[in-house]
């Protein structure tokens, strides 16, 4: 756990949340402690604003250097965190739907809270496309990250496999790898905790061959139970984290941050997508006549979705059914409904005073971390379980698209497609002309015309980075405007929130073989 | 596609024979692509046995281009026997098939618009010389100005150009159109009308010139490829070619874009800095009105355009900003004839074409050409013999104005062929101003992508090359650099040009383009004022430094051999020299200092690194007791200038620096600081009091700090050329390569006192020197003080002005900077009186003093007065040797 997070948690945190975007409260970090003003025209009610500057001594890329980044620079950031993978198959016989996939990551929250993560499962040569993203720090997100594909994997595996893994476990035998990660290099995996989070995959399997759940390839299920048992181990190791004097915390800090995720796992034209919180996954389809159109293959869990906020009435008493959703916040909290992590809405209140009366150190200054969230009666108001949704994938569909909300947030879904396919038919662009018979002015409208696209393709190899580039630059015509995207990167930490959250890529590239 | 000028197909049957060694049917081939007509085919392979090649030869002749061609037509008419071109695929079936066939005087140097200027009439009377058909048309061409600057520029162009005589006229935007129909004005400042310039077809004007040579004997062998150059002591042998060898005492080195792999290939690896880069031009077909085949050539060199009339349609090519350089290596003839068009190219030179003439929107295209073109690290072609092997001769690297210096470098390459050396001054030219150090492959690749676009671009005093930096640099350059050194090039060696005081800050580059006043003004004013009231520091390592040694006299023999001053001084003087050309005109101008009886030491300017080199060993003798080496890379130079300079070194080393224990121009090796063994010696290059320190490397940075550290109190502080320019140009000091060339005789430039004819030793020059004393000198070296100039308003003087004595053109200046002593500006240059009855006049007194002179700067004149001598307030007292005041000086402009 990195001291910065420890740091979040001992701050003074009095405004829960300070900007509309803002899905996660306790906006902790500390490069934000520096407000600005335009906020409070936007949601005056809730903020309240910090009225010491912490942090100033910083130097930053912009704000007083008068001279904009140069397009070198601005690529320079974009594609700091791009990643691309194609997939060659085993002597080119592999014939998946998935040919690759490009993804992104641009932070705008030091240190980032998004997270992604991408891994063939070897035992069935699926694909695992997964975007996360977290609030109050980062510990819970990258925990997940780097935790969920195994446990999706170890459901989807049958148990006939998983005593052979436990076996080869037993008698210290090496074990065949489950997962073949496709990580970029600055999406670190940290080790720390390796050995915790071994031992509570091992008990999972274990409990699975002793209960022979053998549900022979239902992937539903499967996510489903992966998801809830991960975020139940999460809370479990906190709880038995506690109660150690001597622990680091570590498992109590990821307990009490939390993340979102929104996972697709791919095998041959079924399609499943598990969706917890507010990332979404959107297909890309061309039509026969050659345009794109967005298909939305989750739905999103937060106050915007009027089932989403039925179901959470539903499960708690008509007493509470006006303090549930307020401000389009989950107890007036939470922008997300539902979550790995944050214990503070699951856990009983009895049992979260525990915690803060048996390890007030974790807490110490931190006044408001200290008190229950308001009107908090009949937890669990969270849940883990995320809502599956199984799509059979056509010829029409292109690619898919998985990103969080710092993206939405900036893009419909629809611009998203038509960006994304046509920079795919651009490559077809960048094909050579030859003069037929043009006349000057002809040809001249042509190179312009190809200039203005290419300009920003030809920048981007990578689909997520196009994306991105779009999404922060554009004139709102379809062009980017270099000014624009230099201003966008070139926000000071501080302010950089405001207009931007961390984005997070994964563009898949699908081609049905059945075409 | 197969042709546009229509050319004569007729080439005359009695020529065919001798033309065509070869033999062998020429009939009309077939071609794939190409703009002009494909290029003659006298030989086809599978037709006919080529006939063999003679066994030995006087001249090889490599590439068949333009170039190759105008070299092999010009040595055949100074009446060369014995020569033979080779060319590995046909006749101006490289570079020259594909260029655009524009001529034009416009070029950015003197020397260059000569011999465009030599090549228009060449090509103009060829077509009655030989009878084929060049297309020659005399359009005339309009240089476009879009802005002020660019306008101030080309006036400039057109007061340089009337000094050699070439007629052009600085109009209005309104008269462009009278001259051509389609330019759009609106956005025009102005334009320079160069009536003279024409268009030809290049591969006719290369086919007559063929015919031509092939008249006067030359034998042209095609589909032969010359593999390497043979060489014999230092001499070339004989040439290798694929089919067979042939035996010859000279090679010239045509090659174009293969000249730099030819280069390496011989058996002396020759340097040939050259690189490729793709061109673009645009073939449309017919306007509706067809545009008349005399319409001007329009540069617009704003929007990086040029546009000439073809076939009634146009023809418009760029240097664009981005270029594509190419590779050669292993790349034939037909790969380049093949280069892909590349139309997202071409956009930025499109829009520009259509905004200068928009009627051209509905005209349909015929192609896009992609012509390879060579260029070099200078944007100056590349003349002459190469400095390591004899006979060995180079002329390419055209910068793709081929066709407009074919003409006259052919000439000038002949003359210096056959005399020794050409009839004008070449030295810009000169391949030898590049040695090694510029032979890199990535060096040329990054430079000449600055390179190209350079052509078009806008140039202002003193600008220098960015890319391709930093390769030489003194051990002392991280210190300078952190302490605000400014940097310019010069032979690959950075050299502060002055330092921005911390706290102070400098236009960006683009903004600091001026022809006014510049930006760093007051910086370089405060680095004079510190020279002349306290002492500066200026880092002068780049100078080229050669110790000569030898067991007996030899090394002093040969010296005063060379050097027109007396060598035969006691130990530990300094001698300011020249070293001249039998002409008694200036190979090198330099300081020897003779550290022991037999050795010495000598310091030349820092372009004369190669040049000075090859001049030494071609006239010294083969004696194992003789010793030449180059010694620039181990010592460092610091030059200390400034009446405190003398306190700054005596408390440094325990010595009485004061002028009665170290008068001027000696040398002593002493300790400064801990370090011993520099070479103190009392001359600055200024006229200023001071010291040079010859550092060896590795105690530099400890000199320096000492240096600087004891210096404090007397207030030092670094300095750079700028300041040293200032200082030298103020006080009259000519510097070889600027003002100086292997023209200028020491007579004309006032320095007979360095000329010692009564010494024991005949020297190279003293007869043309004794001739010239006795008949007088017809040009002068002058000093010119602006008046009535106002610095911060009027245009800054640079190099190349007319100098105008009552209102007649007398002459041109060669330098000039701003004197902070003297508050004016100072230029020097050579005048000349008018000549009477075609033989030149005699400079007298009165015609330097009276007189009312005039300075022309871009067609502005301002009062000058002319000087022969510097104002003697500007020398502080210093005891002096008295027989020699130090005048000398080498460094860069």
């Amino acid at each position: 756990m990195s001291p910065q997070i420890i740091h979040h948690l001992q701050h003074k945190c009095t405004f829960y949340k300070w900007k509309p975007l803002r899905k996660g409260f306790w906006t902790q970090n500390k490069n934000l402690r520096q407000c600005c003003v335009s906020t409070s025209l936007l949601c005056p009610s809730v903020i309240r604003y910090p009225t010491t500057t912490v942090y100033s001594r910083r130097n930053y890329r912009s704000s007083h250097n008068t001279s904009p980044l140069s397009i070198s620079q601005i690529n320079h950031i974009l594609k700091a965190n791009e990643y691309n993978f194609k997939v060659s198959g085993y002597d080119g016989r592999y014939s998946g739907s998935v040919i690759g996939f490009d993804s992104n990551l641009l932070a705008s929250n030091s240190p980032v809270e998004d997270r992604r993560s991408a891994a063939t499962c070897l035992h069935s040569r699926g694909m695992l496309f997964g975007v996360f993203d977290g609030h109050v720090g980062s510990a819970c997100v990258q925990a997940v990250s780097e935790r969920l594909f195994y446990y999706i994997a170890l459901s989807l595996l049958p148990v006939k496999t998983l005593l052979d893994i436990e076996e080869a476990v037993e008698n210290e035998r090496p074990v065949f790898p489950v997962l073949q990660w496709h990580k970029h290099p600055n999406d670190y995996f940290s080790t720390d905790a390796g050995k915790l989070y071994f031992s509570s995959l091992r008990t999972y399997w274990q409990e699975r061959i002793d209960l022979h759940e053998d549900e022979d390839g239902d992937v539903q299920t499967a996510l489903i139970n992966a998801f809830k048992r991960l975020d139940n181990d999460i809370s479990l190791e906190a709880q038995v984290e506690f109660g150690d004097p001597f622990s680091h915390l570590a498992s109590l800090k990821v307990a009490l941050s939390g993340c979102t995720a929104c996972v697709a796992h791919v095998d041959g034209d079924d399609l499943h997508v598990a969706n917890l919180g507010d990332s979404r996954a959107v297909m890309g389809i061309q039509e026969d006549d050659g345009t794109w159109s967005a298909l939305t293959i989750t739905n999103d869990h937060n106050a915007q979705n009027p089932d989403e906020v039925q179901r959470v009435l539903s499960e708690h008493p008509a007493t509470e059914h006006k303090t549930l959703v307020k401000h389009d916040r989950l107890l007036g909290l939470l922008m997300p409904f539902r979550a790995f992590g944050d214990i503070k809405f699951k856990w009983s209140s009895e049992l979260l005073n525990r915690v803060y009366e048996t390890r007030p150190e974790i807490l110490s200054g931190n006044e408001y971390a200290k008190i229950l969230p308001p009107n908090y009666h009949t937890p669990p108001y969270l849940i883990a379980e995320p809502e599956v949704t199984y799509h059979k994938l056509r010829p029409q569909d292109k690619f898919l698209i998985l990103a969080t909300d710092g993206l939405w947030d900036l893009m419909h879904r629809q611009t998203v497609v038509q960006v994304i396919g046509e920079h795919l038919s651009g490559i077809h662009w960048q094909k050579p002309i030859a003069a037929l018979n043009f006349s000057l002015g002809q040809m001249h409208r042509l190179l312009q015309e190809r200039k203005s696209r290419a300009l920003t393709a030809l920048e981007d190899e990578n689909c997520a980075t196009h994306l991105i580039r779009h999404a922060l630059g554009s004139d709102g015509f379809g062009s980017i405007e270099p000014k624009r995207l230099a201003k966008m990167l070139s926000l000071p930490r501080d302010l950089a929130r405001m207009y931007r959250d961390d984005i997070t890529v994964i563009v898949v590239h699908l081609n049905n073989p059945s075409m | 596609m197969r042709s546009c000028v229509r050319s004569s197909r007729a080439l005359s049957p009695a020529v065919l024979p001798r033309l065509l060694s070869d033999t062998g049917c020429w009939g009309p081939r077939s071609d794939r692509r190409g703009l002009w007509n494909s290029p003659r085919s006298f030989t086809t392979a599978t037709e006919t046995q080529p006939t063999p090649l003679p066994g030995q030869a006087r001249v090889v002749i490599c590439g068949g281009g333009i170039v190759g061609t105008s070299v092999a037509y010009h040595l055949a008419k100074l009446g060369w026997t014995e020569i033979v071109l080779l060319e590995q695929g046909r006749l101006g079936a490289g570079t020259t098939r594909l260029c655009a066939g524009i001529v034009s005087v416009a070029k950015s140097i003197s020397i260059e618009s000569k011999m465009a200027h030599y090549s228009n009439a060449l090509y103009e009377r060829l077509e009655e010389e030989t009878g084929v058909k060049t297309g020659f048309v005399k359009t005339g061409s309009l240089c476009l100005a879009q802005n002020q600057d660019r306008f101030l520029s080309l006036k400039r162009l057109a007061s340089r150009l009337k000094v050699i005589g070439i007629n052009c006229n600085v109009i209005k935007p309104k008269e462009v159109t009278k001259l051509h129909p389609l330019v759009n004005i609106h956005d025009l400042v102005g334009a320079l009308h160069l009536p003279g310039d024409g268009v030809v077809s290049p591969p006719d004007v290369n086919h007559a010139l063929a015919v031509a040579a092939a008249n006067h004997g030359v034998q042209i062998h095609e589909r032969t490829s010359v593999n390497h150059v043979l060489v014999e002591k230092g001499h070339v042998t004989a040439v290798e070619t694929d089919r067979g060898p042939i035996e010859c005492e000279f090679f010239v080195n045509c090659a174009g874009q293969w000249a730099y792999e030819l280069g390496q290939a011989s058996e002396v690896k020759v340097s040939v800095p050259l690189h490729g880069c793709e061109h673009f031009y645009l073939l449309t077909k017919p306007l509706q009105e067809p545009l008349q085949p005399n319409t001007p050539v329009v540069m617009d060199m704003d929007g990086r355009i040029y546009v000439r009339a073809w076939q009634g349609g146009i023809l418009s090519g760029g240097f664009e900003k981005n270029p594509k350089p190419i590779f050669t290596e292993g790349r034939n003839q037909l790969d380049f004839q093949n280069m892909q068009e590349d139309w997202d190219h071409f956009e930025p030179m499109l829009s520009a074409l259509l905004r200068r003439m928009p009627s051209l929107d509905s005209c349909e295209i015929h192609q896009l050409v992609n012509c390879p073109e060579s260029f070099t690290p200078d944007m100056r072609c590349l003349m002459g013999e190469t400095p390591g092997v004899h006979g060995y001769f180079v002329l390419a690297g055209m910068n793709s104005s081929g066709l407009s210096f074919a003409g006259g470098a052919g000439k000038y390459l002949a003359e210096w062929m056959t005399y020794g050396y050409p009839s004008d001054n070449v030295w810009p030219l000169d391949i030898k101003r590049f040695g090694n150090l510029q032979s890199s492959r990535t060096f040329l690749r990054h430079r000449v992508m600055e390179v190209m676009p350079l052509l078009y671009e806008l140039k202002v005093p003193r600008w220098d090359f960015q890319t391709g930096r930093q390769l030489r640099t003194s051990p002392l350059y991280d210190r300078l650099d952190t302490q605000g050194a400014r940097w310019m090039e010069k032979h690959g060696f950075e050299r502060a040009k002055y330092f921005v005081p911390p706290g102070k800050d400098l236009l960006a580059l683009d903004q600091s383009k001026t022809f006014y006043k510049p930006d760093w003004f007051d910086i370089v004013g405060a680095e004079v004022k510190c020279c002349k009231e306290a002492v500066c520091v200026i880092d002068m390592s780049s100078f080229t430094k050669f110790e000569l040694t030898s067991s007996g006299d030899q090394a002093l023999e040969l010296l005063q051999h060379l050097c027109a001053n007396d060598l035969d001084v006691p130990v530990g003087h300094i001698v300011h020299t020249g070293m001249l050309n039998e002409r008694g005109g200036y190979e090198n101008d330099c300081s020897v200092v003779r550290l022991s009886k037999n050795s010495f030491f000598i310091i030349s300017p820092t372009d004369q690194q190669v040049h000075c080199w090859s001049w030494i060993k071609k006239h010294m003798p083969n004696d194992p007791h003789l010793h030449l080496e180059d010694v620039s890379w181990k010592y460092t130079a610091l030059n200390l200038i400034g009446p405190r300079a003398m306190d700054v070194l005596s408390e440094l080393s325990y010595v009485s620096m004061t002028p009665e224990h170290f008068p001027s121009l000696f040398c002593k090796e002493m300790s400064v600081g801990y370090a011993n063994g520099i070479r103190v010696m009392s001359m600055t290059h200024t006229g200023e009091p001071g010291f040079m320190l010859y550092i060896p490397i590795e105690y530099a940075l400890h000199v320096y700090n000492e240096v600087m550290s004891v210096g404090q109190k007397y207030g030092i502080r670094n300095a750079g050329y700028y300041a040293l320019r200032s200082l030298r140009i103020e006080k009259f000091f000519a510097f070889w390569g600027q003002d100086l060339d292997s023209f200028t005789t020491p007579l004309e430039c006032g320095r007979e006192f360095r000329v010692k004819f009564d010494k024991d030793t005949d020297f190279l020059g003293r007869d043309a020197l004794l001739r010239q004393r006795q008949e007088g000198v017809t040009r002068r070296f002058i000093m010119l003080v602006l008046e009535d100039h106002d610095t911060e308003l009027d245009l800054w003087p640079w190099w190349g002005e007319p100098i105008y004595r009552n209102g007649e053109l007398a002459g041109v200046t060669t330098s000039s900077a701003y004197s902070y002593t003297l508050e004016r500006h100072v230029c020097l240059g050579f005048v000349s009186p008018p000549s009477l009855d075609g033989t030149p006049a005699v400079v007298t007194p009165d015609f330097i003093n009276r007189g009312d002179y005039e300075v022309d700067i871009a067609g502005q004149r301002f009062p000058a007065k002319a000087k022969l001598y510097p104002f003697s307030s500007l020398f502080t007292q210093q005891r002096r040797r008295k027989d020699d005041m130090e005048l000398s000086n080498f460094q860069a402009k």
